[in-house]
């Protein structure tokens, strides 16, 4: 708590380190987190970086290091304390209340985040984000009667609902169609553009590199790179660790 | 909405009232008294149990201690102390209310099947505990004293009030499930019934919610136990931490439809009809739980969401009114 922190940055990772018996799954990650930017997280499968988005959040507590939320050191706090605190997140595997409405899911977002909202004003908090991330239709539909692309809209939403001054987002993009990424990559841009910080992992690249303002990238659980996007694309550390091939790396990135 | 203005709140308590009412207009009084008993008793049971097993995802096996204990707690405020019913019966709910409590700090962090193992365990625990705890009478349990009854005009009128008590109670525990279903704590239980993993990632303080709900279903079956045994007039512990009402118990919210408000009282009625029909006949008297577990195997096979559950999805225009 000594710390000297800046007023803007709204989120501090210091030499956060994480171990599954004896895979190292991070080693003192370290990075600070303006507000009102978009951070991407990049690196190979298992490179630990939904370990990491674990350990900000506090589904599994860091063995090493700190992380602190808005000057408030977090770590090892619980999911439920952390949220009310006003950091919200996605899931990489979709996790819908599935015998809950469209609605309720979403209302839950808002009635448990930070803000705490009672059931009413829960609902209409819910029917003005359903529209934004295009689910306005299926409102009182069960959850679990959507598709994994609405799913993850779903996540978005009840994410958004919590109004967060953080969201975490584990690839939101995974699984969609070309005209489905530029929409929900709009999406994010207006999230951040309502004053929303976010902390993006994303592996379709070429969306994620147009996003973010900063980059960092992971590799077995090591922060190899650090930068803006056009910084990491072109660090040859981050181009041979994260897809071997140079030249392939270019080609990706230009989106051919 | 509110809740008043909701008609699926006004069927359900029609329906309790309408079985509280019925033995007073019957030809048989205390026959039908009898049978209305058992049958609200059930609800009362059930629909508590609901808030655990139907919105909250916890299965309990051991739903029945409340009942026995609060039953024991009050009579033996009623037997040892002369302590009026109405005294009793909030201090059975206190007591149910506050053993949950501190169970629920100690294995409500199980879940699923461990969850569902530790409640067998605390029955069986209660009840030695209760067979070995001589000032509630050990093995041979309590008697209340004829002259008990006089304080309330007589046997027979003891009797009435025991049933009328038993019928207010169950309309308030219709209500409260009710109420919980609609409010954002319950919308927190059932969150964590879908998944209590995203519900804490959302902000639900699961251990808090969890223990609450616990506590909450305690409560009712602590007070129909002190009404069931003061009209009773007597209490064993094998009456009181019986395994098998647990289980008949989860039957009736499973057939009526756990997670809806007129699931259980649905399911208590029709479930203590059949048994009443069975415990009659020479063929199934001897095997009528057999038939309770056969019953639960099929509701799980083919209707898990039991009859209100199937209702609502074949007919979604209904669920306006079966909430």
């Amino acid at each position: 708590m000594t710390e000297q922190t800046q007023d803007n940055i709204i989120l501090q990772v210091r030499d956060v380190s994480k171990r599954f018996g004896g895979l190292q799954a991070l080693s003192d990650v370290t990075f600070d987190l303006p507000e009102g930017q978009i951070l991407g997280l990049i690196g190979p499968n298992g490179a630990g970086k939904t370990t990491l988005f674990n350990a900000i959040n506090g589904v599994y507590p860091p063995e090493e290091g700190r992380v602190i939320f808005r000057d408030q050191e977090i770590t090892g706090w619980k999911p439920y304390d952390v949220a009310r605190l006003g950091l919200a997140r996605t899931h990489q595997i979709v996790q819908p209340l599935n015998e809950l409405t469209v609605l309720q899911n979403v209302m839950a977002g808002a009635c448990f985040g930070h803000e705490r909202r009672p059931l009413r004003q829960a609902q209409e908090i819910a029917d003005e984000v359903l529209p934004f991330v295009g689910l306005a239709e299926r409102r009182d539909e069960l959850a679990a009667s959507l598709n994994v692309a609405q799913k993850k809209r779903l996540e978005l939403a009840r994410a958004l609902a919590a109004r967060p001054y953080l969201l975490l987002l584990d690839e939101v993009l995974a699984g969609l169609n070309p005209a489905e990424i530029t929409e929900m990559v709009e999406v994010v841009r207006q999230i951040r553009d309502q004053g929303v910080t976010i902390l993006i992992i994303e592996h379709v690249m070429h969306a994620l590199m147009n996003v973010s303002d900063r980059v960092i990238v992971l590799d077995y659980g090591e922060q190899i790179a650090e930068g803006t996007p056009d910084e990491v694309a072109n660090d040859p550390k981050v181009i041979e660790a994260y897809l071997g091939d140079p030249k392939l790396a270019e080609r990706l990135l230009s989106g051919e | 909405m509110k809740p008043w203005r909701n008609p699926g709140l006004w069927l359900v308590l029609v329906l309790t009232a309408a079985i509280g009412i019925w033995p007073a207009l019957a030809a048989n009084k205390a026959y039908s008294r009898e049978v209305a008993f058992t049958i609200l008793k059930s609800v009362g049971l059930a629909a508590s149990l609901n808030m655990l097993l139907g919105y909250t995802g916890y299965v309990s096996f051991g739903h029945i201690v409340f009942f026995g204990l609060g039953g024991y707690v009050g009579f033996y405020l009623m037997s040892v102390h002369n302590a009026p019913l109405y005294v009793a019966v909030p201090a059975g709910a206190l007591a149910s209310g506050l053993l949950a409590f501190l169970l629920g700090k100690a294995i409500l962090r199980l879940r699923g099947a461990y969850f569902a193992l530790a409640t067998i365990g605390v029955n069986e625990a209660a009840r030695a505990f209760i067979k070995n705890f001589e000032p509630f009478g050990g093995p041979i349990g309590m008697s209340l004293k004829f002259t008990v009854y006089k304080a309330y005009g007589g046997p027979d009128q003891a009797l009435w009030i025991a049933f009328a008590s038993l019928a207010v109670v169950t309309m308030i525990t219709i209500l409260v499930s009710f109420l919980v279903k609609s409010s954002r704590f319950g919308l927190s239980l059932l969150a964590i019934r879908e998944n209590e993993d995203a519900a804490e990632v959302m902000g639900v303080v699961a251990p808090n919610a969890k223990t609450w709900a616990y506590v909450l279903s305690a409560i009712f079956p602590g007070m129909v136990g002190v009404l069931f045994f003061f009209k009773n007039g007597n209490i064993e512990p094998p009456d009181a931490f019986n395994l098998h009402q647990s289980i008949e118990t989860i039957v009736m919210v499973m057939l009526g439809g756990h997670g809806t408000v007129l699931g259980p009282l649905l399911g208590s009625a029709i479930y203590q009809r059949l048994r009443g029909l069975l415990l009659v006949s020479p063929l199934f008297k001897n095997i009528q739980l057999t038939v309770a577990g056969m019953l639960l195997l099929i509701i799980i096979l083919f209707v898990p969401a039991g009859v209100v559950g199937w209702l609502r999805r074949r007919f979604p225009r209904l669920r306006r009114i079966l909430e």
